[in-house]
């Protein structure tokens, strides 16, 4: 497995919009590497013979009637886990650039 | 430059089915208009622990689509977890689908589709200024809705072609009934993949190195500006010499351009790897034959029926199927009509140049409408005896042909009087007539 590199670490920080000092980066770089071996790790199984899978239940068509059930949860409880609402909104700061997604 | 550029367009398309509940959750799916935060529940909030449970109503309709376009229908689907941040994505991913959507190609108006799948989507994102300070509102009830995307191949040339198609799909998801395909409630939103190539490569089908992605699209007029102004950026941007690249771009309507979107950080990363929170889906032959059977006749094939059957222009029958319930209305007319006089063309003509049906709601209404409207045009009594007089005076041998045994000879004579009366006369009393002034 290839050895994670500075650019690395501040690509996967970006995705989860972590801004990084210099120093956390030293400080991640060799414990994501780390991690990464470990999970590779299971590379060294032998898959030839195996069908690949998704889940684990083994379960399939697992669906539901196309009802409107009430919802455990009305205005008061979707907003209580913050402060900062307005006329039953969630409010955050201005967001500035557009999704590229949708 | 002398080789001629020609414009490559995809489209992806979305499309809220009209099922009664989200896809994962049991809130409802119809959010427009309502008050805020006011239709979510743990699941499409995302909230820690919460465990989504497939709408069997959203894949059917996915399916119906499918279907009705011709594609190919998975056997095997699963859904996947499309992975980035957005404050109107509460869970951090979007479930949709990847390497297994439910249905592969088909073709609408003779334009290829590369797949049909399923998605949920996100919350809505409102910009306001609160106490000087400018901040965005988000409201919840949208998220985790069931929408349908169907991507096009890069395979349109010209604008026309691209809203003939959208406006046909439109029209078959309200025949099939999984969507109102509302542009303006949302219920239908569009985006097009604009680039632009040398005739000969476009001939080989060979893609240029770049697309344009043109977002928010939210009607045609705006489609057909949106897209005009952006091949008219990139055909000058080329002529300048200079090298496109790829991005997202919206459109200003008071500028008449488009702008860029991108943000140097939107580099599309979104990690998608299969749900386990979902099963995948194996879909049985007769699940399949029985959301096909549901399937009622497609605007295309009824427009072509009315040409033949009816005799009706090519502008009746794609006025009357534009719309479905008038397309049945104008049927029912013509079958109560039946027996009685007024011809198919009249009905359709009735509808699209009186708008009649609008005065009548029901056919059997529009139908009376119609006798007594060709009643009066009728000749009168006073009328079919003068006209009966002067064909029996022309018509001398006919009339001792009759009185000899040629009952055909009535025939004839009705067709003469006929062309005095210009047509008009009522045939009953018109061989009525006749047989008396023959007796005389
Ligand atoms: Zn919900």
């Amino acid at each position: 497995m290839a050895k994670l590199s500075k650019a690395d670490v501040e690509h996967v920080a970006g995705l989860a919009k972590l801004d990084l000092t210099e120093t956390e980066i030293n400080k991640f770089l060799p414990q994501l590497s780390q991690i990464l071996e470990h999970v590779g790790e299971l590379g060294k199984v032998d898959t030839t013979d195996l069908a690949p899978t998704s889940q684990t239940t083994g379960l399939t068509n697992v669906f539901r009637e196309d009802e409107v059930k009430p919802s455990s949860i009305d205005l008061d409880g979707a907003l209580s886990g913050t402060d900062n609402t307005f006329n039953g909104y969630f409010k955050v700061e201005a967001i500035l650039t557009e999704r590229t997604d949708k | 430059m002398n080789t001629k550029l020609i414009p490559i367009i995809g489209m992806e398309i979305h499309i809220e089915p009209n099922t009664k509940s989200k896809m994962f959750c049991a809130c409802p799916q119809d959010h427009f208009g309502k008050a805020p935060n006011t239709q979510v529940c743990p699941i499409c909030l995302g909230l820690p622990g919460a465990l989504p449970f497939a709408n069997y109503e959203g894949i059917a309709k996915t399916v119906k689509l499918g279907l009705a376009l011709g594609s190919k229908i998975s056997e095997f689907s699963k859904f996947y977890r499309k992975n980035y941040f957005y404050p109107d994505l509460p869970k951090g991913f979007q479930t949709s689908q990847l390497d297994s959507p439910f249905c592969v190609g088909g073709s609408l108006n003779g334009f290829a589709i590369n797949h049909i799948h399923l998605e949920e989507d996100a919350g809505k994102l409102v910009h306001e200024t609160i106490d000087g300070k400018k901040c965005s509102l988000v409201d919840f009830n949208r998220s985790g809705c069931a929408l349908i995307e169907l991507v096009t191949e890069p395979v349109f040339h010209d604008i026309p072609s691209v809203i003939s198609f959208v406006k046909e799909l439109q029209l078959v998801a309200r025949y099939i009934d999984i969507s109102g395909a509302d542009m303006e409630k949302g219920s239908m939103r569009l985006e097009a993949n604009i680039s632009l190539s040398e005739e000969e490569k476009v001939k080989s089908g060979e893609l240029p190195n770049y697309k344009v992605e043109l977002k928010n699209i939210n009607s045609f007029k705006f489609l057909e500006k949106a897209v005009s102004a952006e091949i008219k950026r990139q055909t000058e941007a080329i002529e300048r010499g200079e090298v496109l690249v790829q991005e997202t771009r919206g459109y200003d309507e008071v500028k008449q351009s488009t702008f860029s979107q991108r943000s140097k950080a939107d580099a599309h990363d979104y990690r998608y790897f299969p749900e386990a929170d979902l099963p995948p889906i194996e879909l049985t032959k007769s699940q399949i034959a029985n959301i096909k059977s549901q399937i009622p006749e497609l605007p295309e094939s009824k427009r072509k029926r009315f040409e033949e059957e009816y005799k009706l222009s090519k502008d009746f029958a794609d006025i009357l199927v534009s719309e479905k319930a008038r397309s049945d209305y104008f049927e029912e007319a013509v079958k109560l009509g039946q027996g009685s006089s007024p011809s198919a063309k009249t009905v359709a003509d009735l509808m699209i140049n009186k708008k009649l049906d609008e005065q009548f709601p029901e056919p059997a209404g529009l139908v009376k409408k119609i006798v007594e409207l060709t009643k009066v045009e009728y000749a009168s009594t006073e009328e079919v005896e003068n006209a009966v007089k002067s064909v029996l005076i022309e018509n001398e041998k006919a009339v001792a042909d009759y009185k000899g045994g040629n009952g055909n000879v009535i025939g004839f004579l009705i067709g003469m009087t006929q062309k005095k009366l210009q047509g008009k006369g009522s045939s009953q009393i018109v061989r009525e007539k006749l047989l008396e002034g023959i007796q005389k």
